[in-house]
């Protein structure tokens, strides 16, 4: 009897390690076989160029490389991202990203980057992002783009690094009906010490536009967070931001000149 | 110009994970006994946390509330932090509840406050305060009109509710509404019927992707036509879900959800997705912006939504020339059964946080109360497509009076938020809401995750089908933690596991027959 019971004793121990080394070995063989058709879908895909990224279909596949020229706060194992190469600029939203690939994500550094391509209320993105970090730096310049504000050439220029020189800060109205130079958030709604974007308003050439400081592409310890703060109506700035749309152009601004 | 709410819906998936670890750090406070009476000798600071819907008059209103509450009380010391999501609200009183430093009320939802209490007495339970003659509901202490329990509406008191105990008070209460271009679908032909089913609204949409020889839409010459949006997903599969009697959760927080009805609903919405009718806000925008624009036909959103509505709305992010004029009406969302109607309630509730000083935890109980007077009821519900959470508000003649201007003006009598609220007033009965457990929000993130999931992939061409379906229900559950969710439902048991414990049963079973049979051995010698 002492031997019938040890015996079974190790057969329910040999069976219980067999049963965990089979899940072990499926997990496995499930996750070797993502991971190989994860690499021959990237393989089968080629890097387009940015004629190629417009002329594609929303909602198709898109491989791209390009340089990072900003991002906003990582968040939950994701970034958006402003990219841009020699060609034009790419918008990367929500991209997946750990918090240690985060801090690889600065100014200049070249990533190759596959999504989808997706629009949202005019915005051209990528969505369902990854990506890989490659060799190469590129900062972009600026492009002055003041004489194409109200324009339809403008759109052309969607997401890239842009400036607009010598603008007029117009009044924004508050809640009280009192002319502003900016607004926490867009009707004001928003307060100092919040997660609040700031909105403010601009003229050149007798039309009035809206700018807007991204809080979480340029938060409150930003030197363009604060200059939004100080400004007054009637300033003249020039200003630096991402061509960012939403429903029309609404530019993200990263830099803030008062002259 | 609301569009930077896009940026924060993320959020709530990581917080479940985040409660998990972050509770334990947190120090044990006693539970709260209601002292014998308020001291107003000294001050006492407390600090509200509330969400507007980037609606600046709602800003004013607490602002207001918070005044002429400390005029009544001058010893009370109210600090307003807002914010523009619950999602965030979640996030930082997860954050605080580790390092003890929570506020005092704080606006949110029963779902939220469930994963609060995985804490040490962290939210206080209400229901001796309720009832206290002196500070509760109608109590004789109070310096302000107070509603009685029984003026509380009953179905948004039991919404707050947690394993028989209130933790929350209901602050403003909305539901969604289908708001639909009636001048497209009578020119498609047909006729709105008295309730939305959503066969009708899936056979007018398909109907309205009918294009003219230059590629646009015949019903509205634009090259851009999405004739049904939802702006949210989640709500959409739990309405649909409990519209067909299917499961869901249990109220103990057993998962149900990945059932044959759920992949038949997805299979339906991925069917209508790949030709093109319908889409989401997450994947196109907010369905406001293409009603007005006459590139939607059916909009679905919030009735706190309703100021953003139709041709004459307050507020717009579109531009005027985009803007298209049609006739605005204001359903309930699609059924399955329209003789037996069901939607969610939803809205905001009041949770107050426990303190080691009960006269900061009374001090507290006296504003969230504060929060439900008519004054502030009345003013907040007339910001939006709201609807006050009392009767003595809603019977109040100034209420009577608003409701009976609809139309008078397109600010604040503008048509579609009246009828908006009328809407969820006349269907209070119809209104339902999924148990609150600790995971419930993953649940609910899970469920619109699955319905964005299916019309992302028609849309990239791939098929949406069985083995889709499964690998789905596995991603979701996995993704979203559901498979270790306490109370959860594992499944039936594996064949390994069965034959390992009938195995040990066996076992252990001739260690007992051993065991007697040595005994007898020993007795007989």
């Amino acid at each position: 009897m002492k031997r019938f019971l040890a015996i079974s004793m190790a057969a329910v121990m040999l069976f219980g390690l067999c049963s965990c080394n089979k899940d072990k070995d499926t997990d496995e063989a499930a996750e070797s076989s993502a991971v190989s058709e994860e690499s021959a879908a990237d393989k089968s895909e080629g890097v387009m160029d940015h004629a190629e990224y417009v002329a594609a279909d929303l909602d198709s596949e898109v491989v791209i490389e390009a340089y990072v020229q900003d991002t906003q706060s990582w968040w939950n194992d994701q970034i958006t991202v402003y990219l841009q190469d020699q060609d034009g600029a790419y918008f990367a939203y929500n991209m997946a990203c750990s918090e240690e690939d985060a801090a690889l994500l600065v100014p200049g550094q070249l990533i190759k980057v596959t999504g989808y391509k997706s629009e949202w209320s005019g915005e051209v993105e990528i969505i369902d992002a990854t990506f890989e970090i490659e060799d190469g730096n590129w900062i972009a310049t600026p492009a002055d783009v003041t004489d194409l504000l109200g324009t339809a050439d403008l759109d052309a220029h969607q997401n890239e690094l842009v400036s607009f020189k010598d603008l007029t800060i117009e009044p924004s109205i508050d809640a009280d009906g009192n002319e502003v130079a900016f607004l926490y958030n867009w009707d004001g709604s928003g307060a100092e010490g919040t997660d609040s974007d700031l909105y403010f308003n601009a003229s050149v050439n007798g039309q009035t536009y809206t700018f807007v400081i991204e809080y979480y592409l340029r938060n409150e310890t930003s030197d363009a967070y604060q200059a939004v703060q100080g400004l007054n109506i009637g300033d003249t700035v020039d200003l630096e931001g991402f061509l960012y749309w939403y429903e029309g152009a609404q530019p993200h601004i990263t830099s803030v000149t008062v002259k | 110009m609301k569009h930077f709410i896009r940026k924060i819906l993320s959020i709530s998936l990581v917080l479940s994970v985040v409660l998990a670890t972050s509770c334990h750090g947190s120090r044990k406070t006693a539970a709260f006994d209601i002292p014998d009476s308020f001291d107003d000798s000294r001050n006492i600071e407390i600090t509200f946390w509330a969400k507007n819907d980037t609606n600046i008059t709602q800003t004013r209103i607490y602002e207001k509330a918070i005044s002429d509450f400390e005029e009544l009380y001058p010893n009370i010391n109210v600090n307003l932090r807002l914010y523009t999501d619950y999602g965030k609200i979640y996030n930082d009183v997860i954050t605080n509840i580790a390092t003890d430093t929570t506020p005092n009320v704080c606006i949110t939802y029963p779902d939220h406050i469930a994963t609060y209490m995985t804490g040490n007495n962290v939210v206080v339970p209400l229901d001796t305060l309720f009832e206290d003659p002196e500070y509760g509901l109608g109590g004789t202490e109070l310096r302000y009109d107070s509603p009685s329990i029984d003026q509380v509406i009953p179905e948004y008191l039991d919404e707050c509710m947690i394993d028989g105990v209130h933790y929350a008070i209901p602050f403003m209460r909305s539901t969604e509404a289908c708001y639909v271009n009636k001048t497209y679908v009578e020119a498609l032909g047909y006729e709105l019927p008295e309730v939305l089913t959503w066969d009708f609204v899936w056979e007018v949409s398909e109907a309205a992707m009918a294009k003219n020889p230059d590629g646009t839409f015949a019903i509205n010459g634009q090259m851009t036509m999405i004739p049904f949006i939802y702006k949210s997903t989640d709500n959409m599969m739990i309405q649909m879900l409990r519209q067909k009697g299917a499961g869901y959760s249990t109220e103990e927080g057993s998962v149900e959800i990945f059932n044959d009805t759920t992949a038949e609903l997805l299979k339906t919405v991925a069917s209508h997705a790949e030709t093109g009718a319908f889409s989401t806000f997450k994947i196109s925008s907010y369905p406001a912006n293409f009603l007005n624009a006459g590139q939607c036909i059916f909009a679905v959103d919030s009735t706190a939504g309703a100021t953003w509505m139709g041709t004459d709305a307050p507020l717009t992010d579109i531009s005027a020339d985009k803007l298209v004029q049609f006739e605005t009406e204001v359903m309930t969302v699609p059924q399955f059964d329209p003789e037996n109607p069901q939607m969610i309630s939803q809205g905001p509730s009041i949770c107050i946080f426990n303190k080691e000083d009960p006269q900061v935890v009374l001090a507290s109980w006296l504003f969230a109360q504060y929060l439900i007077t008519n004054e502030v009821q009345i003013a907040y519900a007339e910001t939006e497509g709201y609807v006050p959470v009392t009767s003595m508000a809603r019977e109040d003649e100034d209420y009577i009076d608003y409701l009976n201007r609809e139309g008078e003006d397109n600010s604040l009598y503008y048509s579609i938020k009246i009828q908006a609220s009328k809407l969820l007033i006349e269907n209070t009965s119809n209104t339902f809401v999924t148990p609150v457990f600790n995971g419930s929000t993953s649940l609910r993130d899970a469920a619109g995750y699955m319905i964005e999931n299916v019309t992302k992939s028609v849309r990239r061409h791939i098929t949406v089908d069985d083995a889709y379906i499964e690998q789905l229900y596995s991603d979701t559950s996995s993704l979203y933690r559901l498979d270790r969710m306490v109370g959860g439902d594992l499944g039936p048991l594996p064949g390994a596991s069965k034959a390992l414990l009938t195995t040990l049963a066996v076992v252990w079973a001739g260690i007992g027959a051993y065991f007697v049979y040595d005994r007898m051995k020993k007795k007989k010698q």
